[in-house]
């Protein structure tokens, strides 16, 4: 029986799942600046510890469209992990991959989801490599899945694997770019056990 | 006429000419159900089919069997006839096609699946339904007329 509870986050979890987040959001970061060649400014990411009925309106209005790009995370850790990005910043990416203007706006076509979903896949894995080596576990994904709705749709995916164990979830919001800000957002989804591996490798007891 | 807001894990009651709508459902079920005499409807947005198989289950409208069960109390309480209650649901869409049958990937089915089990139990009427697919649903019922309206990207209105 898992010894974690999201209930029971006290400040030094909180602390080092925070500082997890910003490693991984760093890695990431630099992921996209090297696959895109831009110069890449980025903040120091939000962790936020919200209830999860706060998830739907946490990165928009629940009925905006957004792009959401989703793995599942396999081997010594499990559970799954969720890339949200706005959709201003998911054409300005995939304009930059495809080599486009910056304010071309077309709806995607296929080849534009297919580019999205790489995206999506180099900034997820980047995120996991960087938990990886800190943790020193062995953290891998699956494929990429990509979907473009409404926000309080995608996010209840999240939602409802949150909802499994407590009332909270954990979202980290960063903010990059120099000339064109591109807001994503990470959602980390240790299943239960995880938690303990994940904070045990790092030499925080429970 | 009022517009009332129904929150992920939540449920309202309200009388005609007042709506009740709640935003965005995803693998999330929206369980509308009214007296189609006294006009007065009730939305619960359920998140999970069972609350039996969870340890945490102090939130009663997150789940398909408790939030069912409150939403039947509250309208009652509001002056509705049990015995001519109905129901219309929708959501319960597979937002990414994960392969495999992995928990997540069939929890709208299972949300479904678990709704219709329970109205069932309970002997109230399933009057239509807009579920499973792969995207997200905003839903609106209208007391005044039994109205499910059912709102997506890129599609057209639906009506049930």
């Amino acid at each position: 029986m898992a010894k974690f509870s999201l209930e029971q986050v006290n400040d030094m979890y909180f602390d080092v799942l925070k500082e997890l987040g910003n490693i991984g959001a760093g890695n990431a970061t630099t992921a996209i600046s090297n696959m895109l060649n831009l110069k890449v400014d980025m903040k120091v990411p939000k962790v936020q510890f919200l209830d999860f009925q706060e998830l739907p309106t946490a990165i928009s209005a629940e009925e905006e469209t957004v792009a959401g790009i989703y793995l599942e995370v396999e081997n010594d850790i499990g559970g799954s992990m969720m890339f949200l990005l706005k959709m201003e910043s998911a054409h300005y990416l995939v304009n930059r991959l495809m080599g486009r203007p910056d304010d071309y706006m077309e709806p995607f076509n296929e080849m534009d989801l297919s580019a999205l979903k790489e995206i999506g896949n180099i900034i997820s894995g980047s995120y996991l490599s960087a938990l990886s080596t800190i943790t020193n576990l062995i953290i891998t994904a699956s494929v990429p899945y990509l979907a473009i709705d409404m926000a309080a749709a995608i996010l209840s995916v999240p939602a409802i694997q949150f909802g499994q164990y407590g009332d909270k979830a954990l979202l980290i919001a960063t903010e990059f770019g120099d000339d064109i800000t591109i807001e994503g957002f990470f959602i980390l989804m240790p299943d239960i056990d995880s938690y303990d591996k994940i904070l045990a490798s790092l030499g925080v007891a429970l | 006429m009022a517009t009332i807001k129904v929150g992920m894990a939540d449920l309202k009651v309200c009388k005609a000419p007042d709506m009740v709508t709640t935003l965005g459902l995803g693998s999330c079920i929206g369980i509308a159900m009214y007296d189609p005499v006294l006009k007065i409807g009730g939305l619960a947005h359920i998140m999970l089919p069972d609350s039996t198989q969870m340890r945490n289950h102090s939130n009663i409208a997150k789940f398909a069997d408790t939030g069912i069960e409150e939403l039947v109390k509250q309208i009652t309480r509001a002056g509705a006839n049990k015995r001519r209650l109905v129901a219309k649901i929708a959501g319960g869409a597979k937002m990414f096609e994960v392969s495999g049958a992995s928990a997540i990937g069939n929890v709208g089915l299972r949300n479904a699946q678990a709704s219709k089990a329970k109205l069932k139990q309970l002997g109230i009427p399933l009057l239509a339904e807009d579920t499973g697919l792969n995207y997200g649903r905003t839903v609106e019922l209208y007391p005044a007329t039994g109205e499910f309206y059912i709102k997506a990207v890129g599609k057209k209105l639906k009506i049930i």
